[in-house]
């Protein structure tokens, strides 16, 4: 087990680390300062070299690293709307036996144990069986997804681990360049590798752009492929199947747990950008096509940085970005969104209190008084769950808009141009109330609390439709609650109190 | 069995006990995992802790166990609070954020080891592997006792383990199945979950060390799963896993010593037979579990579809007779109507002679008594249930067939007569034919 000692560290470095690799880890020790960690600042040349792509071997690995991201952005595009994001996980961890077997049947026919199409022939082999397994114990057993994955990919893992311990012990083994194979070595990668990586990779694009239709319907509604006739079990074993070369050829690369990160990371990060599954492919691609670039860019700036996983933690930043700036899903945008949504229905309901406060007072119709007469915030206060602070708020947003006109002394009056906007909201409220009552059997009583919860969202469609659905029994203004208002209440019931206390 | 004459049972002893303890800690809170449908977290948290050990090494510059181990708990239970909080705030779907969070930590702390890589000694392939084979040879003193460093520590996480699923099991039941009602009852569901993942963090960074961290998810989730398969109650569930744990560390490091000499090789890796062999185990209980095994179900099915066959042929059979004394239909007639298989068919038709259901005369047909019956209690629910569908559920009369041929199977006199009472004791069914009485009217 020692000899596997630090590969699993450099799965993707300068070849120069796989001497270190090969060596007892315990002989390297403390030979520097352990304090010293810089990174050695590159210089304009090394800059030049890389962008000009004048090495050959960057200009390999950065084609190899960017086709590579790309068809692994497409591909998982799919394989994440279909909620498989982790199916790459335990499929490249179930490629391992199959290596490993590989390795042993070609060795004792006397083949070359290493070359590249015996292994892989293996890997997919074990790959695709991986898969059957997950898809027999989810079909066949009460477990769900998560369990098939977990159950697969830590077997088969352990087989292949098991296998390797043998793979060992061979006379032909010295396994040292499986586990190259098995944990990437992005940096070393030669133009044939690429060349692999590319055709493959161009392949798996091309059939997932031919199937496009099917693969979209695949993966928003299976049952409707279903009844449409698609045959849906091949259509879903194919984009199994892509996504067993891509992580395959990707194993080589970027190492086992790199390209899972290729396979969901961009997807992930492109859902934020849209709602459309064409745009959201194509930033797939483009962020997928980003990360092998910068990422091996700048493994060959600073030699100090692993190839593979800058590639990951560059793709790691895009999404961050992503999940914080992204435009129609962000986090910001939403929270911008519900900040105003919440303005917005504040102030709807200052208005519609004010209002409802002027109306209980049989003031709403005499319109010259209405402009003049003030409310006091005490009033408004109670009827809803707000602080006098932000009463205080939505009451000086609402003013600076030129609504209401509130005084020093607590007393706050409706303009003009407010007063229209509150008649039209209380009208709009009491409409969806009564479409409740009447058509959803709400309860009088309750039916305030739900028309709150919706009318704020109402389109001006929906409202015209209620208006010639309800509207004919009051033919103009604004309807008439068609339950009693609390304030109404409250004021009444002080009223008699007090009437009774003076008696 | 060749290899078990090596058998030292100072040596082989300790890594079995090793792999007991790591076993049943890791199946104990694997049950959890399993029942909130979080088995990948455990994969998650073993690969993310790679930064978590970086960087208490970079800290502490030292390789002392400790800031190592408390580095990497902590690297895992930011695993589990990143993956929620992406989740959350992000929308992004559960095994997607996961992917994100572990993989990008993974790669984190790639690049923080090979920064400092010229002096690090944190011997990785143990840590993907383990290396449960060097278990005895690192031993502490204990009361006198030379007990494996490995064999202690993993003791003591057992026995939190333990006292954690004991004490807190009512609250992990109720807040595994439903979380929500969890919080209503007045106990928090968020820190049940928090604590889980912080005890499957402790667990998994404590057992990488002896079966590495892949197999670390072999133990977490295969022995759970299979016991799942054998058993409904959340008790039974939690014993049998660390039953069926315990024998796949057992079988497990014994396979190890002896398969691999069948095939003229050395032992190889205890943790990654462990892993093979509970993930037999597995599949011994997904195929024969007593009453969600595949093979079960299988066969309940295939007696259910007997059994519909049985009634279909006589149903039909009476049906005949109605429009026909006469006619004595045969194999053929039969199988045309139904579109049924032809030895299923014969198999059925056997089995009914034999039951006395029907006769058979030279190869034609004919209802018992007693088949008879049978039959028309079928097709009184057949029609009862036609009648029901259009006039309660609203479906028109060429819609109703199928779904009557469906529920007559499941009918019994009780649910007939309820029908009956529903359907206003009408005689005729909506295709305008009578609905026969429940008994034979003498």
């Amino acid at each position: 087990m020692r000899a596997f000692a630090l590969v699993f560290l450099f799965l993707s470095l300068w070849p120069n680390c796989f001497v270190l690799a090969a060596t007892n880890s315990n002989e390297i020790q403390t030979q520097k300062s352990i304090t010293d960690r810089s990174i050695a600042v590159p210089q304009w040349e090394d800059w030049k070299r890389v962008f000009l792509l004048q090495d050959y071997n960057t200009r390999i690995v950065i084609l190899g690293t960017t086709l590579l991201g790309m068809s692994a952005g497409m591909i998982g595009s799919f394989a994440l709307l279909r909620k498989r994001a982790l199916m790459g996980d335990a499929l490249s961890h179930a490629t391992l036996p199959g290596i490993a077997i590989a390795f042993i049947i070609a060795t004792s026919l006397g083949l070359n144990g290493k070359s590249l199409p015996i292994l892989l022939t293996g890997a997919a082999v074990s790959g695709l069986l991986g898969i059957g397994g997950i898809l027999l114990i989810r079909n066949l057993t009460r477990l769900k997804e998560d369990a098939a994955l977990g159950i697969v990919l830590s077997v088969f893992f352990g087989a292949g681990i098991a296998l390797l311990g043998i793979v060992q012990q061979m006379q032909t083994g010295h396994a040292a360049g499986l586990e190259s194979f098995i944990y990437g070595k992005t940096a070393s990668m030669v133009a044939s590798d690429a060349w692999l990586i590319g055709s493959a990779g161009l392949t798996c694009m091309l059939i997932s752009i031919l199937l496009y239709k099917e693969l979209t319907l695949l993966c928003f509604d299976e049952g409707f492929a279903h009844a449409r006739g698609f045959p849906v079990v091949l259509l879903d074993m194919l984009l199994m199947g892509l996504v067993v070369v891509v992580t395959i050829i990707g194993l080589q690369a970027v190492g086992l747990i790199l390209m899972i990160s290729l396979l969901v990371i961009p997807p992930a990060a492109a859902r934020f950008w849209t709602e459309k599954i064409v745009n959201m492919t194509v930033v797939a691609v483009i962020l997928g096509a980003l990360s092998g670039m910068i990422g091996s860019a700048m493994s060959a700036i600073f030699p100090n940085l692993p190839s593979g996983a800058m590639i990951v933690l560059v793709a790691t930043a895009m999404f961050l970005f992503s999940m914080v700036f992204g435009i129609p899903r962000g986090i910001l945008i939403r929270k911008l969104r519900r900040h105003e949504l919440n303005t917005k229905v504040n102030r709807q309901h200052l208005l519609r209190g004010i209002y409802e406060t002027l109306e209980s007072q049989g003031r709403i119709n005499e319109k010259q008084t209405v402009e003049s007469t003030f409310v006091p915030m005490s009033t408004l206060l109670k009827m809803r769950s707000w602080s006098p602070a932000k009463l205080k708020k939505i009451a000086n947003r609402a003013q600076r808009d030129q609504l209401v006109v509130s005084l020093e002394a607590d007393q706050i009056r409706l303009t003009k141009a407010g007063l229209l906007e509150a008649a039209r909201i209380v009208h709009e409220h009491r409409l969806w109330e009564l479409y409740l009552i009447t058509y959803a059997d709400v309860a009088a009583s309750k039916v305030d609390q739900d028309a709150d919860a919706i009318e704020h969202v109402l389109e001006p469609e929906v409202i015209a439709e209620l208006e010639t659905l309800l509207v004919r029994q009051s033919t103009a203004g604004v309807l008439q609650s068609p339950h009693e208002i609390e304030i109404q209440q409250e004021q009444a019931n002080s009223h008699h109190s007090g009437t009774r206390r003076a008696t | 069995m060749g290899g078990l004459e090596n058998w030292n049972w100072f040596l082989d002893g300790w890594i079995i006990v090793a792999g007991i303890l790591c076993a049943a800690s890791t199946a104990l809170l694997g049950n959890f995992l399993v029942l909130r449908k979080m088995s990948m977290l455990g994969d998650a948290i073993t690969h993310a802790i790679l930064p978590g050990l970086a960087a208490a090494f970079m800290i502490s510059d030292s390789r002392s166990s400790l800031p190592m181990f408390v580095g990497a708990v902590i690297a895992g239970i930011l695993t589990a609070l990143f993956t929620e909080w992406i989740r959350g705030f992000g929308k992004v779907d559960e095994g997607a954020s996961m992917g994100v969070v572990f993989t990008s930590l993974f790669a984190l702390g790639l690049v923080m080891i090979v920064q400092a890589a010229d002096h690090v000694d944190l011997d990785p392939g143990c840590v993907l592997y383990g290396a449960i084979e060097l278990t005895p040879l690192d031993t502490i003193l204990i009361a006198g006792w030379e007990i494996p460093r490995v064999v202690a520590v993993l003791s003591v996480v057992l026995l939190i383990n333990l006292l954690f699923v004991v004490c807190f099991l009512k609250e992990l039941k109720l807040s595994s199945f439903d979380p929500a009602l969890a919080t209503t009852t007045g106990f928090n569901a968020t820190i049940i979950h928090y604590t889980l993942m912080t005890l499957v963090a402790i667990t998994a960074v404590a057992s990488f060390e002896t079966v590495g961290n892949i197999l670390v998810v072999a133990m977490f989730v295969v022995p759970p799963a299979a016991a799942y398969m054998l058993t409904d109650r959340l008790g039974s569930m939690i014993v049998l896993s660390v039953v069926l744990a315990i024998f796949a560390a057992v079988t497990g490091h014994i396979s190890a010593i002896t398969v691999p000499r069948w095939f003229g090789y050395h032992s190889t890796s205890t943790a990654g037979m462990m892993a093979v062999a509970s993930g037999m185990l597995f599949v011994f209980a997904a195929l024969f579990g007593p009453r969600h095994g595949i093979m079960i179900i299988f066969v309940r099915r295939q007696i259910l579809a007997w059994k519909i066959l049985a009634e279909d042929i006589i149903a039909l059979m009476y049906r005949i007779e109605e429009r026909d004394p006469q006619q004595k239909p045969d194999v053929n007639d039969l199988r045309d109507i139904l579109f049924s298989r032809p030895v299923p068919t014969q198999l059925t038709l056997r089995y009914l002679s034999k039951q006395g259901q029907i006769k058979d005369t030279n190869g034609t047909y004919e209802l018992t008594e007693t088949g008879r019956d049978m039959a028309r209690q079928l097709v009184r629910s057949h029609r009862l249930w036609e009648h029901y569908l259009v006039e309660h559920a609203g479906m028109t009369a060429e819609n109703i067939h199928k779904q009557a041929e469906k529920l007559e199977h499941f009918t019994d006199r009780q649910l007939r007569e309820k029908l009956n009472e529903d359907t206003l004791d009408t005689d005729q069914d909506p295709h305008g034919r009578p609905i026969p009485p429940e008994d034979k009217v003498h």
